[in-house]
């Protein structure tokens, strides 16, 4: 009888380990996964949801979408709401601005979600979350500042139009552009205001510093991406100038409408961040279900770009 | 039975709304010495911006169009007073519009969505531009049309039943664009948001021709007593045979046409339909607009003008933001203290205490004599 109950208990605590040891399938399908979008202030982010959405639904990933119009608030609550109900495998954050996620970040730590961050930063501590896939902000900043310094040869009075206050994507950018131009005394921003990454506030912001300043001064408009550089666009033509001529554009993005300023001259370069993000972050979430170690960042490649053509030839 | 009308109608001659019939200048400033403090206030901020940049001021010509900070603010204040307008009715019957950035967003998306299929080359009338402003315009009556029923006709607290469009308004509006953003080229939809007259930006005309119409609609008949009466008291004015609903359901469709218009000219400027950005938050400008103008949330008594100008101060203050050195991590801090001021500076309770504070002062001086 005891080896009975002693055969029984060794057989349960075998399907007990071999449950957790259950592999995820290498797509995740299966998986619930929750997501929580900052909402769609560009067209990039809604090129990148759709992205994440598409990469789901071709992996058999039950994925559930939260949407937090802009609202750091509104992604602590879903993120709540997942955890609290316990239905989801892992969480893919995408969060508004970098501070404030500790608390939310231990709480699905304590219930043993794992949480993938994507694009954006949070300063929290890396062991709070599993990896971070995203584009190397800094990067696309010196990039874009480099592409300027030899486009004036380091002579250039630049207005910038900075992205989501207290978001990295605006943080980084502005950083690594700095570093850049500071090794060029003929380089400064002479002017600088945030446009919330959103092309009409980008139109209105440019507005305003082509009024209070006189124009011709500005040797370049540094936007943190497309939309707002598109909108600075407009302004610039309506105040009688020529864009991309009299006012330089660099931007962050590759949206498609960025490549219509580009072919017209208008704009005069982009750096590419790639909305493919979704493929390497459920990866990383199969990963780590499968017990795997992730380094604290996997990072997703973006070249600069002057015209369709070369966009094009690379993405084939 | 005599008494009791009496006295039900008490409110009512309690605040007097004057005989809107009988024209008066002085009248354009209801709201006594309100309207003094909104336009200090106004004087005041253009004048920080004038000593944030000493250009301010400085209107140019640039290839037939006016350019510089003063024509900045109000091409860019253009929306906002026009929301406003709506905002003024509504708020004055004691109601609340918080659908109409959502409204915007619907509005400058079925223009974009029709235009772009006139320009794929489709010969159907209804979408050539005159057409689809047409669409546009009774689309953002239709939506005033549905906030005033749930509020007059299903007696829903005004900033829930407005609260369901503003929610469910943006996703209609990416249903519409099929959650994309779209572009286009056509100039005369362009021009809502770009044209100009005589230099002077198109919007802007826009919006001073809706103030004086909506103005003349509700001041040279009884309209606007009635609706300020609505507000005031909705069950006096009913016994005194004022058909409330009517008066609300009409007040929500000025709201909903003032958002469609606004939307139009926001796409207009920028030939995009954004169905998530065009219009947020537009809603708050507009109800600040209102409140720094002096009407009261409470309902009642309204100034339409002053309502214009405090659209006035909201933009010309977030230009001067825009054009300030100050970090933009100030931005909204900043800009909710000078309102707070703004409300300040209109509070009689507010001045009689600083009055008070300078009392003893004042007293020494006396002693001392
Ligand atoms: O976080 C990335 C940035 O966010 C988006 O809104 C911008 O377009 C993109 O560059």
């Amino acid at each position: 009888m005891k080896l009975v109950k002693f055969c029984l208990l060794l057989a349960l605590m075998v399907t007990f380990v071999g449950a957790v040891n259950v592999k995820a399938q290498d797509g995740g399908e299966g998986l619930t996964i929750g997501f929580s979008q900052i909402g769609s202030e560009s067209a990039w982010r809604t090129s990148f949801t759709d992205a994440v959405k598409a990469e789901a639904e071709a992996r058999g990933i039950n994925l559930l979408f939260s949407d937090a119009q802009q609202q750091q608030e509104n992604q602590i609550a879903a993120m709540r709401a997942w955890i609290a109900q316990g239905d989801v495998d892992a969480i893919i954050l995408a969060p508004v601005v970098e501070s404030g996620w500790d608390d939310v970040l231990q709480e699905a730590q304590d219930a043993g979600i794992p949480v993938v961050i994507v694009d954006r930063n949070v300063d929290s501590d890396p062991s709070l979350y599993v990896t971070r896939v995203s584009s190397d902000f800094v990067h696309e900043g010196r990039l874009a500042a480099a592409w300027l310094v030899q486009a004036t040869s380091g002579q250039c009075n630049i207005v910038e139009l900075q992205g989501t206050v207290g978001s990295a994507a605006a943080n980084d950018r502005m950083t690594g552009f700095k570093e850049v131009i500071a090794l060029f005394p003929g380089m400064q921003i002479v002017a600088s205001e945030t446009g919330d990454f959103v092309r009409a506030q980008g139109k209105q912001v440019m507005e305003s510093f082509l009024s209070s300043m006189d124009p011709s001064e500005i040797c370049a408009v540094w936007a943190h991406n497309d939309d707002m550089a598109i909108g600075a666009i407009e302004a610039i033509k309506e105040a009688g100038l020529v864009p991309g001529q009299d006012i330089l554009v660099v931007s962050v993005d590759a949206i498609p409408d960025i490549f219509d300023s580009l072919d017209a001259g208008e704009a005069n370069a982009t750096v590419e961040l790639s909305p493919f993000m979704g493929g390497p972050a459920f990866d990383a979430v199969v990963a780590t279900l499968n017990g795997e170690e992730l380094p604290k960042w996997i990072p997703v490649a973006g070249k600069l770009y002057t015209s369709r053509a070369a966009y094009d030839a690379d993405h084939q | 039975m005599v008494e009791m009308e009496k006295q039900v109608l008490t409110p009512v001659n309690e605040n007097k709304p004057q005989k809107a019939t009988n024209f008066k200048w002085r009248n354009i400033f209801r709201g006594d010495n309100r309207a003094l403090w909104t336009i200090l206030a106004l004087i005041i901020i253009l004048f920080v911006d004038r000593m944030v940049s000493p250009t301010f001021f400085t209107v140019r010509m640039v290839n037939g169009r006016l350019t510089g900070s003063l024509i900045n603010t109000l091409d860019g204040a253009a929306p906002i007073m026009l929301l406003s307008i709506g905002m003024t009715l509504v708020i004055a019957t004691k109601g609340v519009d918080l659908s109409v950035g959502a409204v915007m967003a619907i509005c400058a998306a079925v223009s974009a969505v029709l235009i772009n299929r006139h320009e794929a080359g489709s010969d159907n009338i209804l979408y050539y531009p005159g057409f689809v402003i047409a669409i546009a315009i009774l689309v953002g009556a239709l939506c005033g049309l549905w906030n005033g029923i749930l509020v007059a006709l299903f007696d829903i607290q005004p900033i829930i039943a407005t609260l369901i469009l503003m929610v469910a308004g943006r996703g209609i509006a990416q249903m519409i664009t099929d959650g994309q953003s779209p572009t286009y080229t056509d100039e005369t939809l362009a021009y809502m948001g770009q044209g100009t007259i005589f230099g002077m930006p198109f919007p802007v005309y826009v919006a001073a021709i809706a103030l004086v119409v909506v103005y003349l609609l509700v001041r040279r008949t009884a309209l606007g007593l009635l609706i300020e009466s609505v507000g005031i008291n909705a069950k006096a004015s009913h016994y005194t045979g004022v058909n409330a609903t009517v008066i609300k359901l009409f007040v929500y469709i000025i709201s909903g046409i003032c958002a469609a218009i606004a939307g139009l000219i926001v796409a207009g400027e920028n030939t995009y339909a954004d169905p998530h950005t065009a219009g947020l938050w537009s809603e708050l400008d507009a109800i600040v607009a209102v409140v720094i103008g002096g009407t009261l949330l409470s309902g009642g008594r309204f100034s339409l003008v002053l309502s214009a100008m405090g659209a006035l101060i909201i933009q010309s203050l977030r230009i001067g933001l825009y054009i300030s050195d100050l970090h933009p991590n100030a931005n909204l801090v900043v800009k909710a203290i000078v309102i707070l001021l703004v409300l300040l500076l209109q509070s009689k309770e507010f001045k009689q205490a600083v009055g008070r504070l300078f009392k003893p002062v004042l007293k020494l001086r006396a002693v001392f004599k």
